[in-house]
């Protein structure tokens, strides 16, 4: 659904989305890599279930939630990438410990 | 505004916070016509800064009346979330498989073991079999406790519910008994000319042939206009909220619950309420600081809310259900603990109102009289 843009020259960035090697670029956030993954990034909400994917990208809807190298519930749009970062794709509520 | 039964109706409770809805809507279900007259958005609802709980232990100490009527209110809860249920399709999410009092330090499991065998000596008292556990006891039925957690208190009957769908509930049921809800009518006076009550509100009047006052603290100022007295007053409460998490506590505590859908509420009890030590520090802080040394993995959580509310007080802490000499018809009814006395309301204050008179064996001991003379009591304000 997304295409990086031509002209977008910035230096490319290793993460790992459920464990597989996904390439971001230097200054994405990891919504937007996750989104320009071409994977199916969506999470499940904690109550229902339901399918999501990040919405506002701003940091106010809430619905970008992952874990990130073992932290629960982070907001994917306000955590720029690293390289080596580890990316779950979070199903329901935030585990315990987690 | 009045629209239904062009302003007059059996019964006008003024307040619709949990306790003047748990009333209203059991009048409603015995087939009476109910106009509830609420506040505001901006009311300082009481109900809002409620834990949810629906709970036995410890309370009562210094009444035994209480302790029967909490009781007796948490064997009908079954049936309140049953009826609610059947009604407007709202599973209130009822859970009552007992609760704890966790203590940290040796000192605090020492002063709990002793309030248990207070209110295990007082004559008059139902047996609600709330007993002492170790921490290894503790540890069997909430395996996430840290290192600091002494043991603590358990009670068979204690549970929680989700209040706010309760809330919900009860408005859902007035829709479907045909009661009148009227938001932003605050009753600034009441009179009562021959049989009946007016009440004087910003959208007109009210008239009723009963009154129930059920306006949390603003009863203090609403009881004499119909000859009754409510010595009360507001107390702060704060509540802390986290992000949702896996269910984790299979039980509620007095100050942490997991909501059935994940959320964690830490909130004081009401004995820390009055414990002027803990009010002297950022209360949040030690809340939050005392939940994570009870549950260590809490400390990972975010914290999406919190929030103080003002709570009802009665002067000595306990409920009061009055009825006016004076005017017959007129009733009061105030109470700090409006979840866990919903079903009660709900079903026989609700009769007894809707029959007229309150019936002494159940809530005699909850007369304001018991403060004394009427004139003479100073209200200390808090
Ligand atoms: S996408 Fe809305 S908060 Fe992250």
């Amino acid at each position: 659904m997304f295409r990086r843009s031509e002209l977008d020259h910035r230096p490319s960035v290793q993460i790992f989305v459920d464990g597989a090697a996904v390439a971001a670029r230097e200054g994405d956030t990891v919504s937007a890599a996750l989104l320009a993954s071409g994977r199916d990034v969506r999470r499940l909400t904690a109550v229902s279930g339901a399918p999501r994917l990040p919405y506002c990208m701003m940091g106010v809807c809430f619905d970008c939630l992952v874990t990130i190298d073992g932290v629960g519930n982070r907001q994917g749009c306000l955590v720029p990438v690293a390289e080596g970062m580890q990316v779950e794709l979070q199903k329901g509520k935030r585990e315990i410990g987690r | 505004m009045p629209r239904k039964y062009g302003g007059e109706y059996d019964v006008a409770v003024v307040g619709g916070g949990l306790l003047g809805s748990a009333i209203a809507w059991g009048l409603g279900r015995l087939g009476k016509t109910v106009a509830v007259l609420d506040e505001g958005d901006i009311a300082k609802r009481a109900s809002r800064a409620n834990f949810a709980l629906v709970w036995v232990q410890s309370k009562g100490l210094g009444m035994p009346a209480y302790t029967g009527w909490t009781v007796r209110a948490s064997q009908a809860w079954p049936k309140l979330a049953a009826a609610l249920q059947q009604q407007t399709g709202l599973d209130v999410c009822l859970q009552q498989n007992g609760g704890f009092h966790l203590t940290l330090g040796d000192d605090e499991f020492a002063q709990r073991g002793q309030l248990v065998t207070r209110m295990h000596n007082q004559v008059g008292a139902a047996d609600y079999r709330m007993e002492m556990m170790s921490a290894s006891d503790v540890k069997k039925a909430l395996p996430l406790i840290g290192p600091e957690v002494s043991g603590g208190s358990f009670c068979p009957f204690d549970g929680h519910v989700n209040s706010l769908r309760t809330f919900r509930a009860f408005h859902a049921g007035f829709k479907a008994f045909g009661i009148d809800y009227f938001p932003e009518r605050p009753v600034s006076a009441i009179t009562r000319n021959d049989s009946e009550f007016r009440l004087t509100t910003p959208g007109g009047e009210i008239r009723s042939e009963k009154v129930v006052l059920a306006a949390g603290n603003a009863n203090q100022a609403l009881a004499p206009m119909v000859g009754l007295f409510a010595p009360m007053g507001p107390t702060r409460g704060q509540i802390v909220v986290t992000e949702r998490t896996m269910p984790f506590l299979p039980h509620p505590l007095t100050t942490i619950r997991q909501t059935d859908e994940g959320t964690v509420m830490i909130g004081d009890s009401k004995e820390d309420e009055l414990d002027d030590r803990v009010l002297k520090h950022p209360i949040s802080g030690v809340m939050a600081d005392r939940a994570q040394r009870m549950f260590p993995h809490l400390a990972r959580l975010n914290v999406v809310r919190s929030w103080a509310g003002i709570r009802v007080m009665p002067q000595d802490g306990f409920p009061i259900y009055d009825q006016s000499e004076a005017h017959p018809g007129a009733f009061v009814a105030c109470c700090h603990s409006g979840v866990t006395l919903a079903s009660n309301h709900a079903f026989d204050v609700a009769r007894m109102v809707a029959g007229g008179a309150l019936e002494p064996e159940l809530v005699g001991a909850f007369s304001a009289s018991r403060f004394g003379c009427e004139g003479a009591t100073n209200n200390s304000g808090y």
